[in-house]
């Protein structure tokens, strides 16, 4: 019996792409599967308990920290969020002007940069104003979050814009409407799916930013990727693989919000 | 006549005036947080390095030397600062090989994603950004679970009566390497799939009609058209590898350092800021030649650049 | 001879009309240096008001431009546009008393059929109870009255045609500009909306200023067409004149099936090269040249078996239409020439390929070019 002829298959393809999705998600099972471990082990087996997820929930330095995550995710998305959408609108649906270019790639140089050099040229900037002012607040975070999180707010709300039709705006200009009201009543609610989506890759990447945080953080302003790695690197108990269940449910909420969005619009 | 020329030159003007206007925050907060503190590093890479950390107000080219060079504090000999270079070639010998690793892995996958039904792409793809979006702590932490020594590949070596005792991998570059190859595999599959989704396989259907082979299409056609995706993905996960900081230092501990992890160390333990600037600078030129070999290759390949 | 200036007499009719729009000197240049590309050179038009007015050209001929200079999309490089004669070139597209129905229609959507009709009202700041009457009217113009609260993606493609005829309609424009409003619809809906977008003009009143590259369309709609090529206007009239009366070579060709023929000009007409002598009507602006190309349409001459008198030939192909049969002469001395005869039924065609023929042009048939 001769097996079908098959345009698109390539030899041993299906059983390397298995292993690869099998391989991606077998270390995070093994991760969530030790979180309900009754043990203080994070590798042997000693029956289901919930007794690590309280103890990481009455854990008073981790509850501080996820609060300020959030925080910081939160304020430094929004602002990240309302200044990527101007800039998208000053970038997209224009013939090429002096500036264009540059502004375009000002925008994504966050993401050119290996985050070690942003990090460490952030600790030299902010020590030396740390020593002027004498603020130590969380603002060095909130900033130095928001400027890496433009380029991810950035980029689906300049997609959409671009996917967007010109004409619409031609449409209602031509029907009365000034640039304003265009803006308002077309423009906006037909970006407004791309301005969510940006808003969520900003929250989640400004969560889950542990390198640039660990240089600019002053002290006692962990958040909760440092204070993980923090604890990875002294003793590990399966608390951390119940922070980190939890965390990952989060990030698995915000991913699928966001991809349910961005498909919405096709 | 030329009244209306005029106008439409300044209508222009304006229309530039007011897009400089709407991307001023972007770039203010960027310049700030991000590119500036660039150029101030720069300068401090010229600097004298403080007794405790910071810098001391006067030039010195210092920093730079002690990229390459060593001083013995003892005899006052000069030579090669071999810890340095053997950070740095450690550093792109990895960040090669898992750009090798992610390609050998990524390409079936996204291969395979790509030739789904439309319909059901979406949800393998999802598969592949959900790991993506997970916090790389978490990702480097599950990696630890795998390759410790009571961990997954020891405990199933040993079930399988392979080997007695448990070999090391945690703190060898062999965990670091599978660290950050499965840390950085969806950076590799996402701008493949993009290239591979747009494959027009009415050509693979002409390059077997003309009698070619699986691996014949494989290598003359597909291959071929999905170049700028594996270009763009091998610079996604190269860039990345090299600067690699969270990974080595939770999966190579103190003797696999890699780039990151020196740069690291000279603001803190080492107490060298000025070696710290200068290594990050070298880091970041190394970064931008791969980024203008890229975009070069991009532009050749008909702007092939993803999306 | 005389009927090059009888021909212009429908124009002139259009002319003592009051006027719509008129362009004068328009001109559009994109780009500088190398990519210099002028999409409008020097164009004058006169548009009169109550007037179906139709821009026929190919791609690029720069009749879309033409349009959206009219609406404002674009600023001309030089020159003036006025409306009811007030100068309106400077005006944003949003001050202009003008409304487009745009090729892919534009409809919002994320609004209502209702919502997007609305729209215009809404900007001008309208009273709630008019717009809703007004939208109710536009509706019932374009019987779309069930479908008031589908969202547009939700409807199909001549529906949409009607919401975005519906929505440019319901401010009252002084003129109504129709970008190819009908080039995304099948052939059967597009014959439709053709008669509908007549009984619309016919029954609002309102200029219309409609944009194609198809000239049955333009022929069976307009009362006047300007033909349109590189940026330039070749020649404004009825369908029947430019149709008729071609005064370019490349408007005969654009505009249905014609034969050229070269000849020398003489007192009486033209002189073929096989010595024929043709009567010939003039075209405007003729420059006084003796080398001359005239056009006789393939239903304006007939095939009769070998005589004195009309074009010799041999017949080459006979091509079966159904509705008529195109008979392919070679002229002695003059190059290829189609003759299209009616078919009558069970009535085989007369004549086989390799018989020798000759061509009868009827009276008024042969129409001289000015280039």
């Amino acid at each position: 019996m001769a097996r079908r002829f098959s345009v698109t298959s390539q030899p041993g393809f299906v059983f390397l792409a298995m292993l690869t999705f099998f391989l991606l998600y077998l270390p995070v099972a093994t991760l969530v599967f030790y979180s309900f471990n009754a043990g203080v082990s994070v590798a042997i087996w000693e029956g289901f308990s919930l007794r690590w997820y309280h103890t990481a929930m009455a854990n008073e330095a981790v509850q501080e920290a996820a609060l300020r995550s959030a925080f910081i995710a939160f304020i430094a998305a929004i602002i990240a969020t309302i200044s990527a959408t101007m800039a998208a609108i000053a970038t997209t649906r224009t013939p090429e002007y002096p500036g264009l270019t540059f502004k375009y790639a000002f925008i994504n140089q966050p993401l050119m940069v290996p985050e070690i050099v942003t990090a460490v040229a952030l600790l030299i900037v902010f020590s030396r104003i740390k020593i002027w002012t004498d603020y130590s607040g969380l603002g060095y975070l909130i900033a130095a979050h928001t400027a890496f999180c433009i380029p991810f707010a950035y980029l689906p709300i300049r997609a959409r814009l671009e996917s967007m039709d010109l004409t619409l705006e031609r449409a209602a200009a031509d029907l009365y409407a000034t640039p304003f009201q265009a803006f308002r009543r077309i423009t906006l609610p037909l970006l407004w799916p791309g301005i969510i989506a940006g808003f969520m890759l900003a929250f989640v990447t400004s969560l889950d930013d542990v390198v640039i945080t660990e240089f600019v953080k002053s002290g006692g302003q962990e958040t909760l990727p440092t204070y993980m790695l923090g604890q990875l690197r002294r003793s590990v108990t399966p608390e951390i693989n119940a922070i980190s269940t939890i965390f990952l449910g989060i990030s698995v909420l915000f991913v699928t919000i966001f991809f349910l969005i961005s498909r919405k619009k096709n | 006549m030329a009244h209306a020329a005029h106008h439409a030159e300044a209508a222009r003007r304006k229309d530039i005036r007011n897009r400089w206007m709407l991307a001023s925050p972007a770039l203010v907060i960027i310049f700030l947080a991000a590119v500036g503190p660039l150029f101030v590093m720069l300068v401090y890479s010229f600097l004298a390095k403080g007794d405790f950390g910071n810098v001391k107000w006067e030039f010195s080219t210092q920093g730079w030397f002690n990229v390459v060079f060593y001083r013995d504090i003892f005899d006052d000999t000069l030579g090669f600062a071999d810890a340095n270079m053997t950070i740095f070639w450690r550093s792109v010998r990895l960040a090669l090989i898992t750009t090798g690793l992610t390609l050998v892995f990524g390409f079936p996958t996204a291969y395979f994603i790509a030739t789904r039904q439309p319909n059901k792409r979406d949800m393998w793809l999802f598969l592949i950004t959900i790991p993506f979006w997970t916090n790389i702590l978490i990702r480097t932490f599950a990696m630890q679970e795998i390759v410790r020594n009571e961990g997954i590949i020891n405990s199933a070596l040993i079930w399988m009566g392979l080997i007695d005792s448990p070999i090391q991998i945690m703190f060898t570059e062999w965990a670091v390497l599978f660290g950050m190859t499965y840390v950085y595999l969806p950076l590799m599959v996402l701008p493949l799939y993009a290239s591979m989704e747009k494959i027009d396989f009415r050509l693979v259907e002409a390059g077997y009609d003309l009698y070619a082979t699986r691996l014949q299409v494989l290598r003359r056609v597909i291959i071929p058209l999905v170049k700028p995706g594996m270009i763009a993905g091998s610079i996604l996960v190269f860039i990345p590898s090299l600067g690699a900081y969270v990974t080595p230092s939770v999966l190579g501990g103190g003797k696999n350092m890699m780039l990151g992890n020196l740069i690291a160390l000279q603001f803190g333990a080492g107490r060298d800021w000025p070696l710290g600037a200068a290594l990050s600078i070298t880091l970041m030129v190394i970064v931008t030649a791969a980024l203008l070999i890229y975009v070069r290759n991009a532009a050749k390949s008909g702007g092939g650049a993803h999306g | 001879m005389s009927d090059a200036k009888t021909a212009e007499n429908p124009s002139k009719s259009a002319n003592s009309r009051k006027i719509a729009v008129d362009v004068q000197g328009a001109s559009k240049i994109f780009g500088t240096g190398a990519d210099r590309v002028a999409a409008l050179d020097n164009v004058s038009v006169t548009i009169a008001e109550n007037e179906f007015f139709t821009l026929l050209g190919p791609s690029g001929c720069g009749k879309t431009t033409l349009l959206r200079l009219i609406a404002g999309f674009e600023q001309p490089t030089a020159g003036q546009i006025l409306l009811e004669g007030q100068d309106i070139s400077s005006l944003p597209p949003y001050a202009r008393p003008v409304n487009t129905v745009f090729q892919n229609y534009a409809l919002f959507p994320h609004m209502t059929v209702a919502g997007n009709i609305a729209f215009g009202l809404e900007m001008l700041g309208k009273p709630k109870a008019e717009i809703k009457q007004t939208v109710a009217a536009m509706l019932k113009l374009v019987r779309m009255e069930d479908l008031a609260n589908r969202k547009t993606s939700q409807i199909s493609g001549g529906q949409q045609q009607r919401v975005a005829l519906a929505r440019a309609l319901a401010p009252r424009p002084k003129v109504l500009l129709l970008d190819e409003p009908l080039s995304a619809l099948d052939l059967k809906l597009r014959k439709e909306m053709q008669i509908e977008l007549k009984r619309l003009q016919h029954e609002t009143g309102i200029t219309f200023i409609f944009v194609t590259h198809d000239q049955e369309e333009a022929l069976t709609m307009s009362d006047r067409i300007a033909v349109m090529s590189k940026g330039k206007i070749l020649q404004v009239g009825s369908p029947r004149e430019i149709y008729d009366h071609p005064a370019e070579r490349f408007v005969a060709n654009f505009i249905g099936e014609t034969n050229f023929l070269e000849g020398e000009r003489t007192k009486k007409g033209v002189k073929l090269a096989n010595g024929v002598e043709l009567a010939v009507s003039l075209p405007e602006g003729l420059a006084g040249k003796s080398q001359v190309t005239i056009v006789i349409r393939p239903e304006h001459a007939r095939l009769t078996a070998r005589a004195k008198t009309g074009l010799p030939g041999i017949l080459r192909h006979v091509v079966f239409f159904g509705t008529d049969t195109h008979y392919h002469v070679d002229l002695d001395a003059c190059g290829e020439f189609i003759v299209r005869e009616q078919n009558n039924r069970g009535a085989a065609p007369a004549f086989k390929a390799g018989d020798k023929v000759s061509i009868a042009i009827g009276e008024n048939a042969a129409q001289m070019l000015r280039d």
